[in-house]
């Protein structure tokens, strides 16, 4: 009877709960779009790309996986949930950060912050994908 | 090009585009996501001007 219980419990991993929370960490929205919750996706594409466009055009710094102090590995793991964003933008050399400009550490925020609600968006694709949300 | 928010204004759009995606994933239907949505947004900016009113008081 326990073995009933448990093989009941672990419910199997479904094609899509892989794929939704990894297309979803790449581009923001993606995870739900393909679960077609076409609107919810694009609302959170639009408000996470924004926050990270507007980060790097207040000139905010973008933190590298090799930052060496803890501060900018954490920095680190927030930028890295933006995913394709984050991606891009190491590759295109942007977001160097300038001190000059006195918005520019709203900017690291925004860009850390848009990365921590992809996080969020990834683990909400990943629910819809168990059927834990609708 | 560079944009240049005042605090004021950083912290609006902040609060706007986050309270949007708080909707979205804290909450089931559409109705409950802009009601929680609205919420978050006032929790934000009120904690703004709250704030902002306790540091001038401070300052004096």
């Amino acid at each position: 009877m326990p073995d009933k219980t448990k093989a009941a419990q672990a419910e199997p991993l479904s094609m899509m709960a892989v794929v939704a929370p990894a297309v979803g960490w790449l581009i923001p929205g993606a995870g739900h779009m393909i679960q077609k919750r076409w609107i919810r996706g694009l609302l959170l594409f639009v408000s996470i790309a924004t926050l990270f466009v507007l980060g790097l055009a207040m000139q905010g710094r973008i933190y590298k996986a090799n930052g060496g102090d803890i501060l900018d590995i954490l920095g680190f793991i927030g930028d890295i949930g933006a995913g394709g964003l984050y991606i891009v933008t190491v590759a295109m050399d942007w977001g160097q950060g300038a001190i000059a400009f006195a918005t520019a550490d709203y900017g690291t925020k925004f860009m850390i912050v848009a990365g921590l609600l992809n996080f969020i968006a990834v683990a909400d694709a990943y629910h819809i994908a168990i059927g834990k949300k609708q | 090009m560079t944009i240049t928010l005042n605090h004021f204004s950083a912290a609006a759009v902040f609060a706007l585009l986050a309270s949007i995606v708080f909707g979205i994933t804290h909450r089931e239907t559409a109705r409950e996501m802009v009601r929680y949505g609205l919420y978050c947004f006032a929790m934000f900016l009120g904690g703004v001007l709250v704030a902002g009113w306790a540091m001038w008081l401070l300052r004096r």
